[in-house]
């Protein structure tokens, strides 16, 4: 039967209070984006599966109803603890406008996004880029250097990306530690310049 | 141990009973990584298999919700329901992925830079 699984090698989280706080990384079909989560990732990555009803149906089930579309997808994740009350999720998201509804489940709280691109195909990224500026996610945009793919200076991808000049941009290689753990700092610092500087009231002193 | 299990035997759609999520309301607030763990009691038989499975991966630990359901094989929706079957009962507890008294502010952001800066 249907065993529950050797919890052997699970990473299983200290018993005690925990701030967890997520990075969604996207980017368009094997960019690199399992590869980068897997990079950093102190737990083997893990995978789920998701089942998305197109058609709607607010409140029916999903079991044999003719004229419904389901796709799957599905999204690898990993972790990274960074203090002992601090762990960081790395979500990969496909970056398609057609898994909207996943990507708004998965978005929603996370601290801001990465978005993966690959020079052969920047425009493959224009995608990714709108969905993400849609939900409002601050994000920076990171060249996975493909040893095959064509190297070009910032300036160029820049105008090739068309992107904000107060979007970062870096170059990196996903299965390289330093480059990915770079490009989450420039991730959390692009959000740390857009939260409110005077805001340190704590809840406590809140009537 | 057992060698790992290979496709689920109970299709995702029978372990949430034919329930669809977004019409569930227990399923609200119930976020991916929101932390669950689990309390003494053992669920009764009145509960499936799947019920028992969940509570038997947390037996070690906590995990959050998107951990269990990628152990058990299982899409994220249909592990919210198992959750919120066995919060409701007592045999789970679940904590938000960012406490109350917390907020995802400057203090927070600047904590998370050390640590990524210490990475490389």
């Amino acid at each position: 039967m249907d065993s529950a699984p050797s919890t052997d090698r699970i990473g299983y989280l200290p018993d005690r209070d925990q701030t967890l706080m997520k990075i969604v990384v996207t980017g368009p079909f094997a960019v690199g984006k399992t590869t980068f989560i897997r990079t950093l990732s102190e737990i083997p990555t893990l995978h789920t599966e998701e089942v998305m009803t197109q058609a709607s149906a607010p409140h029916d089930d999903l079991v044999g109803v003719p004229g419904k579309t389901t796709t799957t997808v599905a999204t690898d994740f990993g972790r990274l603890t960074l203090a002992d009350d601090l762990v960081l999720y790395l979500f990969g998201t496909p970056g398609q406008h057609r898994f909207l509804p996943l990507w708004q489940d998965i978005a929603r709280g996370a601290l801001g996004a990465l978005v993966l691109a690959d020079t052969r195909r920047l425009d493959h990224s224009f995608e990714v880029m709108d969905l993400v500026e849609e939900q409002g996610l601050p994000y920076v945009v990171a060249v996975n250097t493909f040893p095959e793919s064509p190297h070009h200076p910032d300036e160029v991808l820049r105008k090739h990306l068309d992107l904000h000049p107060g979007t970062p941009l870096l170059q990196l290689d996903a299965r390289e530690r330093s480059g990915c753990a770079r490009a989450l700092v420039a991730l959390s610092e692009h959000v740390l310049a857009r939260l409110p500087e005077d805001d340190r009231t704590a809840p406590e002193d809140r009537p | 141990m057992k060698p790992p299990p290979g496709r689920r035997l109970v299709p995702a759609y029978l372990v949430t009973g034919g329930r669809a999520a977004p019409a569930d309301r227990r399923a609200a607030g119930y976020d991916r990584l929101a932390i669950l763990t689990r309390s003494d009691s053992t669920p009764s038989d009145r509960f499936g298999q799947e019920h028992h499975r969940l509570w038997r991966l947390l037996r070690p630990g906590p995990l959050t919700l998107v951990e269990c359901a990628a152990h058990l094989r299982l899409p994220v929706s249909a592990a919210v329901f198992l959750a919120a079957d066995l919060v409701e009962s007592g045999h789970l507890h679940i904590r938000p992925p960012v406490p109350p008294a917390q907020r995802i502010d400057r203090t927070l952001v600047e904590r998370l830079l050390v640590g990524l800066r210490a990475l490389h």
